[in-house]
């Protein structure tokens, strides 16, 4: 596993290429820029390496690679931009499983012994140990977290008794395997240790995203993404390799920031998210106090002279314009009142949809220019100059309580304020409460009407009567 | 009922408790309306407009007051009217109890039922029947109207041919409803407006209106008191206070005053001095002449001339702007009887659960209710307040948090240091640097791109790859299988990872 000097500077400018990919998507003009940097990274990287390194197998290496890149740009072709969080958390699980694979194929090659002695072999062991465990829980985590989104398992969160205390007795099972698989692999031994640590990996995945309510799935896919990241950092510190450290630990630290981001934004403490149960245990007892009143419903046709009339629009998309596919009517009903100088912006709240800018990408497929696609922070002072919110299928992000009930579950989480403006019109399909199972008194305030049904169905109707 | 609008006796109050257009809608409620003989004549309207609309009219006050079960009016009765009240009759007009408890004693005593407009909770639901509110607005815009009318100049600058005119400055100190009314009034015509308010809350209100707040340099102490009234400062306060003030007379031309502190007398804001500092000419209004004046020198219903400085002291403010006081009073007072009558039948019900009614009944059936009981919490203002609050204690305690985990994580670098062989601490520095970068980097990410980051990232860390390809070439089949398997894995990822990030970018376009 000699360097040498050519392959040493390919992994520099591939370096290079990814912290600029990274850099490229600060704006949209320059994102495709960056996705073109980080494709000729990867292939410089992979190009270096399989020149420097590999020296046979090479049919076996190019089938596999023919047969794994062909499936992945199927599935990248094929996939609805509704369903890119399933997509997202299906390709981290890949990144686990290889870690777990390259961690075990590592201990498994007997040069091991020979290449490490004393200190610098408990490092090694423990770098490959770490590897294995964060690939394991990334691998299982993203496998549910899969399901979740795509709605093949449940998304109420499932919370086992003293799920804390499990954990806690599968950190320290975790610990104790270390330790015993230190000390065998000394004797070349040790593979017991590592499959029984595994198995505890993957169970600690599974209940840690299994505990994890539907609203927090932002903060999931972004907290796997990190954990993908770290893997290939362990990984690389496990094979001395400082293009994986490097490129692990941009990944890791970009879905640390995500998550910390879309923490924020729903003003919950990190830890909490993941300790899980969300919008269970105390949730429903003050939507019950809450005071409730009559819901006005209109109709689509009333919804259109309303818009007609007005000056300022704004569009609030959430989760549910996903699920109804609504982006493109959105889009030409936009279309329609920017046509009749009526000024229609997008409020996006950093937590709408199921993961980090989903709206965002929603609304590009559909085409919508993204310059009157605003963030929570810019349009929330202009709501009061605001003639008509469109709510389409949100329900906690516009939710006031929020604001005046700062003990209740999504207290003191910033929304946004549509109810400030003249008229709210909320397009949903049901009286149900959001993910965080809090009742929405905007609902029943004196300027909000209800446009009930599935939100593709009324928008046609809307645009037909515009 | 038969609902009774006396002539005001008051001297010089032009106003009337209700108008042609809300006595037609008050009839709609079931009510009838009597109406005395010439008692809009002060806001110009006509007995022959009130009886066109349905109105009865009163040859005189006796008559009217018999008559009515409930009567409406705008200032509080005087001596001779309170003494024509009968048990089993209904006021509604301002009363101001706390200023006039003789008054409430005697209406008590002959068992009349009393609401006060003045009493009216400021809670949101209550703005309709806020008559405080609408007299106030009126009063901010009759303030600027009386200062242009004794200030020498235009209130906007011009260049014209025959030169150049400098815009008036006005201050407005204290930024309430009248103020705030001032404020727009002043910048429609022109002026550069000013305003100060010990409440910062405001200051989004006032810059809304167009005028510049003028900060106060000042540990924040907050002026806001209950039911979004201003409250008394601190010493300290005021005294950084007066030296604006001081600072600003020099300056402007034009001072609307409208500090006002509810049941305490008008704070003294503009001292002799001041006023002497000013440029001859300038005008100053004192909104809170009533109640003693903001300014030294203010004289309460008169306009006064002090070194060549009008000040003004009118505290009839609204009643100058008859026709539209009396339109806004009366339709506060038509949104109180509709609350009243609940079944629309003319037959008011005074419902003491109600906030609203509770708070404005000061005396029923011969018992004094006022003052009411503390209005509950969920009043108008809080929603800003609440959620600043927990914020600030929530970083507090975390300012030890973080020291204590650099130093924990320092002792624990520093011993990893010490037994780590050289290769790995050199791997282990590039990973500290890596993720440092890696944090400079993603801030600047727009979330709007946040799909596309995590799918590019995704792609990115399948360079976990390279150590596929490290033990693909190995002897033992075994791990030559294994790595084979995670190339295709990983391969997947790397050409569906770049190849949905780029579906995803194409589609943002501007």
């Amino acid at each position: 596993m000699e360097f040498n000097g050519i392959m040493v500077v390919s992994y520099i400018i591939a370096t290079i290429l990814f912290i600029l990919a990274l850099g490229g998507l600060s704006n949209q003009e320059t994102a495709r820029r960056g996705n073109w940097y980080g494709i000729v990274g990867m292939a410089i990287a992979l190009a270096a390496t399989i020149w420097g390194i590999v020296t046979q197998a090479y049919v076996e290496l190019l089938v596999a690679l023919l047969i794994g890149g062909t499936v992945g740009i199927i599935a990248a072709r094929r996939v609805q931009m509704t369903q890119m969080p399933e997509l997202v958390a299906i390709l981290h699980s890949l990144v686990g499983a290889a870690a777990v694979a390259v961690g075990f194929a590592n201990f498994m090659d007997p040069g091991r012994l020979e290449h490490f002695t004393g200190v610098e072999l408990t490092i090694h062991d423990i770098e490959t140990y770490i590897g294995i465990l964060i690939g394991a829980v990334t691998f299982s985590g993203s496998v549910i977290a899969f399901g979740k989104l795509s709605g093949r398992i449940g998304g109420k969160p499932l919370t086992l008794p003293a799920r804390h205390w499990l954990n806690l007795a599968l950190l320290i099972g975790v610990i104790y395997f270390g330790y015993a698989f230190v000390q065998e692999s000394v004797a070349g031994a040790g593979l017991m240790p590592l499959i029984v640590m595994t198995v505890i990996s993957l169970l600690f995945g599974i209940h840690m995203v299994m505990a994890i309510g539907g609203a927090d799935m932002p903060v999931v896919v972004s907290m796997l993404n990190s954990y993908s990241g770290w893997a290939a950092s362990a990984t690389g510190f496990m094979l001395g390799n400082d293009l994986l450290i490097v490129t692990g630990a941009l990944v890791g630290s970009s879905g640390a920031i995500l998550s910390y981001i879309m923490c924020r934004a729903m003003n919950r403490k990190f830890l909490a998210v993941i300790a899980g149960g969300f919008g269970t245990s105390e949730g429903t007892v003050v939507a019950g106090a809450e005071e409730q009143g009559e819901v006005v419903p209109i109709s689509a046709e009333e919804t259109a002279e309303l818009l007609n009339d007005s000056k300022e629009v704004m569009i609030i998309p959430g989760y549910g314009m996903a699920v109804a596919q609504a982006q493109h009517i959105v889009h030409e009903i936009t279309q329609a009142l920017r046509a009749k100088k009526i000024n229609v912006r997008f409020g996006i709240h950093p937590v709408a949809g199921r993961m980090p800018g989903h709206m965002n990408v929603l609304l590009a497929e559909a085409k919508v220019p993204y310059d009157i696609v605003f963030e929570m922070d810019e349009v929330n002072d202009d709501f009061p100059d605001v003639d008509v919110s469109i709510v389409i299928g949100a329900n906690d992000i516009v939710n006031p309580s929020a604001l005046t009930d700062p003990e209740g579950p999504i207290g003191g989480m910033p929304v946004l304020e549509c109810w400030k403006g003249k008229t709210t019109i909320v397009l949903k399909r049901s009286m149900a409460t959001g993910y965080a199972g809090v009742q929405n008194p905007l609902f029943f305030l004196e300027n909000t009407r209800m446009l009930f049904g599935d939100a593709k169905d009324t928008l046609e109707g809307v645009f037909k009567a515009l | 009922m038969r609902i009774g609008v006396p002539r005001e006796i008051y001297a010089g109050e032009r106003r009337v408790a209700t108008t042609p257009d809300v006595a037609a809608q008050l009839i709609k409620l079931g009510f009838e309306v009597t109406v005395e003989s010439n008692a809009g004549a002060g806001a110009h309207f006509s007995d022959a407009a009130y009886r066109a609309a349905g109105c009865s009219i009163a040859a005189n006050a006796v008559e009217l007051w018999d008559g009515a079960d409930i009567v409406l009016k705008v200032r509080g009765p005087e001596a001779e009217e309170a003494a024509r009240l009968k048990t089993g009759q209904t006021l509604i007009s301002f009363l101001y109890p706390a200023q006039n408890p003789e008054l409430l004693q005697q209406l008590t005593e002959r068992g009349v039922t009393v609401m006060a407009m003045d009493s009216i909770p400021r809670i949101s639901r209550a703005q309709k029947v806020d008559a405080l509110s609408s007299m106030a607005n009126i009063a901010g815009y009759r303030a600027v109207v009386e200062a242009a009318q004794h200030f020498g100049r235009f209130f906007t600058g011009q260049i014209t041919a025959a030169g150049k005119v400098p815009p008036a400055k006005v201050l407005v100190i204290g930024a309430g409803v009248a103020g705030l009314a001032a404020i727009g009034a002043a910048q429609s015509m022109g002026a550069i407006v000013r305003s100060f308010d010990t409440r910062p809350e405001v200051k989004e209100q006032i810059e809304s209106m167009g005028a510049e707040f003028l900060m106060l340099d000042f540990a924040d102490e907050d002026g806001s008191g209950e039911g979004g009234y201003a409250k008394v400062m601190s010493d300290e306060f005021i005294k950084a206070e007066m030296e604006l003030f001081a600072e600003q007379a020099r300056d402007v031309d034009i001072i609307i005053t409208t500090a006002l502190i509810p049941g305490k007398p008008a704070p003294r804001l503009i001292t002799a001095e001041m006023v002497e500092s000013m440029k001859d000419g300038s005008v100053i209004v004192d909104l809170a002449a009533e109640q003693g004046g903001n300014c030294e020198l203010t004289e309460p219903g008169k306009v006064a001339l002090h070194h060549g400085v009008h000040i003004i002291g009118y505290t009839d403010l609204p009643s100058r702007l008859a026709a539209q006081s009396s339109q806004l009073y009366a339709t506060n007072l038509r949104h109180l009887l509709t609350d009243l009558t609940p079944d629309k039948d003319g037959q008011i019900v005074v419902n003491m659960e109600d906030e609203v009614i509770r708070g404005a009944t000061v005396c029923k059936d011969g018992e004094t209710t006022w003052p009411p009981p503390a209005p509950k919490l969920s009043a108008a203002p809080p929603k800003a307040k609440p959620a600043p609050a927990p914020v600030v204690e929530k970083k507090k305690p975390s300012v030890l948090g973080p020291i204590i985990g650099m130093v924990i994580a320092g002792l624990a670098l520093l011993g990893l240091g010490a037994v780590a062989p050289q290769d790995f601490m050199a791997h282990f520095t590039v990973f500290v640097l890596a993720c440092f970068v890696g944090y400079m980097v993603i801030w600047n990410v727009t979330p709007a791109l946040h799909t596309p980051l995590m799918s590019v990232t995704n792609a990115i860390s399948s360079i976990i790859v390279i150590g596929a390809l490290m033990q693909i070439s190995s002897e033992t089949e075994v791990i030559k299988w294994i790595a084979v398997a995670t190339v295709g894995v990983t391969a997947v990822n790397i050409f569906g990872g770049f190849a949905v990030t780029r579906r995803m970018l194409e589609m943002f376009r501007k």
